[in-house]
């Protein structure tokens, strides 16, 4: 059997990369795909320790987790489209409408 | 140990089952409403239900529901009153201004319903499951409502700046709340700390979940260096919404803080007691640093948000000392209660200057308001004095409880800082007023009944409060965190 550590060492990674992401890349979507790669890194952390403990809880609360990420792509990715119609670009490094 | 669904359960947390479902009558009722001004009120009276409600529910105090997920307790009862009394505010800020500003839209207020509901479940959030999906429940919509502007670029842009670091920050809590569950084997805020207590929980593993969760949470109150995304949000969102999610927001964020941290986390208080004094530290000297070369009021509001978050968390900062504990969580308290007056009252001020097109947003626009409108001004006087924490108003009664309770936790230096960045921030408030008294300006203002009858009580509220502060104070100091 694989040992728990292994799950968990990718789920480090995982959560790695997307904090990586979030912070380097300037596309919108693809900043988004990051923070659904950190959720997701929660998920197999959540699934590893449940099959450690022997418990469900853990397995049930990443549906929880599965249901809230679904409601937030539905808001995002409305923002963003919204965003991408009127300036045709999503690059956050575009947005300056704000900046003094 | 799981029991079945009674009535009970149920009964915990009424007022927040009754705002949702409220919130999603008022969507279909809104399509046939002609004048979104019904739906407005018909907000505001589920709102005031919402605080029947819980006055009704005072009597159950004292108990969990749906094991152990919720809880009900002075403390959150206390949040819940004045997230419900926010809310109103809120919604009378949004009526004219709404209209005003053409973006009218019925949305609105089932929106902020919603968004409340999601508040209120976090303040009895007992299980960190139910800490992510409030936190989810109350942030979805509050994304909508900063791009409630659109087509307006500011406020579409805003709108996903304020999305996409909300949502890095979920994504920290659901890390952290996986951590904790590693580490104790449970999420349960009571399984926690029987875990702590017993020995079982693995402690590396449960310090790095907590750090995890106060940076989530830390985005969410704004606390530096986490911030980044206030300025652009509060400056790019409709005032009504930025006037709602800073007061509303922040006092939802702090609950969870404080009930996480002061009852699963109080044996972590050693290690957290560095990183907290930091935070603060630092959330008090850049907010305010940042709010002085500001020229556009929201702006300037938004960094001084920060400063106040920072001056909150100081006096959360001896979380673990049980004999100050107390002290400082009512203090904290007090101090939210006494932020939501000011603010909102600021926020009326604000409103009732700004003209469509952006236009009455730079802080010299206020020049003239002293000769022209003398009482609109005198109560954003009181405001900025309120802001700096000078007498007679209730910023300073909340900042003398705040800093009473840093100095009882022996935290003498983290309290030096707070004093001195309270006299910085007295350069920028005080520029307002310079404005509005000392400059010749021609400003106007829209006079919109519910947008001055709330500038002007929270302005009497604000000195009059602060005259006999004991009530309040007392109030706060019953709220007592519960656990069972």
């Amino acid at each position: 059997m694989v040992p728990i550590e292994y799950y968990l060492i990718l789920s480090v990674v995982l959560f790695a990369m997307g904090a990586a992401g979030v912070l380097a890349r300037r596309n919108a979507l693809i900043i988004f795909m990051s923070i659904e790669l950190m959720l997701n890194a929660a998920n197999l952390a959540f699934v590893t320790f449940a099959r450690q403990y022997g418990q469900l809880d853990g397995q049930v609360f990443v549906f929880f987790v599965i249901a809230a990420a679904a409601a937030e792509v539905a808001v995002g990715l409305a923002l963003i489209v919204m965003i991408f119609r009127s300036k045709h670009s999503i690059d956050v490094d575009q947005m300056s409408s704000l900046r003094e | 140990m799981t029991t079945p669904v009674k009535l009970l359960d149920f009964i915990t947390i009424l007022p927040v089952i009754f705002l949702a479902a409220w919130a999603c009558l008022l969507l279909l009722v809104d399509l046939w409403v002609k004048h979104k001004r019904v739906t407005a009120y018909l907000a505001a009276l589920g709102l005031a239900i919402g605080l029947g409600l819980l006055w009704y529910q005072a009597a159950w105090i004292g108990n969990a529901g749906f094991n152990h997920m919720v809880v009900l307790d002075g403390f959150s009862v206390f949040v819940n009153a004045l997230l419900l009394l926010s809310g109103l505010l809120g919604i009378a800020l949004a009526y004219g201004y709404l209209r005003r500003m053409g973006i009218e839209r019925g949305e609105f207020y089932p929106l902020v319903l919603f968004s409340l509901s999601g508040m209120m479940l976090m303040a009895q959030a007992a299980d960190l499951i139910v800490v992510f999906l409030s936190l989810e429940f109350l942030s979805i919509p509050l994304y909508v409502l900063t791009a409630f502007a659109y087509p307006k670029a500011a406020s579409e842009e805003a709108g996903l700046k304020y999305f996409l670091l909300g949502a890095f920050a979920g994504g920290f809590v659901v890390y952290g709340i996986a951590l904790v569950y590693g580490a104790a084997a449970t999420t349960a805020l009571d399984g926690i700390i029987a875990a702590v207590a017993e020995g079982r929980a693995n402690l590396s593993l449960l310090v790095s979940g907590a750090a995890l969760i106060l940076v989530g949470l830390g985005f969410k109150v704004a606390i530096v260096p986490f911030h980044m995304w206030t300025p652009d949000a509060y400056q790019g969102a409709p005032s009504a919404v930025t006037a709602f999610m800073s007061s509303a927001a922040k006092l939802a964020g702090f609950a969870a803080l404080v009930r996480i941290f002061a009852l699963a986390f109080s044996s972590l208080s050693d290690d957290l007691i560095p990183i907290l004094w930091g935070l603060s530290a630092l959330t008090m000297l850049v907010g305010n640093l940042l709010a002085i070369p500001q020229t556009n009021i929201k702006r300037m509001l938004a960094y001084s948000s920060i400063a106040h978050a920072g001056y909150i968390l100081m006096a959360f900062t001896a979380f673990g000392n049980p004999g100050v504990a107390e002290v400082s969580i009512a203090a904290v308290l007090f101090y939210l209660a006494a932020y939501t007056v000011t603010n909102y009252g600021a926020w009326g001020v604000v409103i009732l200057l700004e003209r469509a097109g952006d236009l009455g947003l730079e802080i010299g626009g206020y020049a003239g308001l002293g000769r022209k409108y003398p009482a609109l001004a005198a109560c954003m006087t009181i405001f900025m004095l309120s802001l700096i924490g000078l007498p007679p108003t209730l910023g300073l009664v909340g900042k003398f409880y705040l800093f009473r309770a840093v100095i009882a936790a022996d935290l003498i230096p983290l309290a030096v800082i707070g004093v001195l960045t309270s006299l910085i921030s007295a350069w920028y408030y005080l520029r307002v007023v310079v404005n509005m008294y000392m400059r010749t300006g021609d400003p106007e203002i829209s006079p919109e009944p519910w947008a001055l009858t709330i500038t002007g009580l929270m302005a009497i509220l604000t000195v009059l409060v602060s005259l006999l502060p004991g009530w309040l104070f007392f109030l706060a100091s019953q709220a007592r965190l519960n656990l069972f």
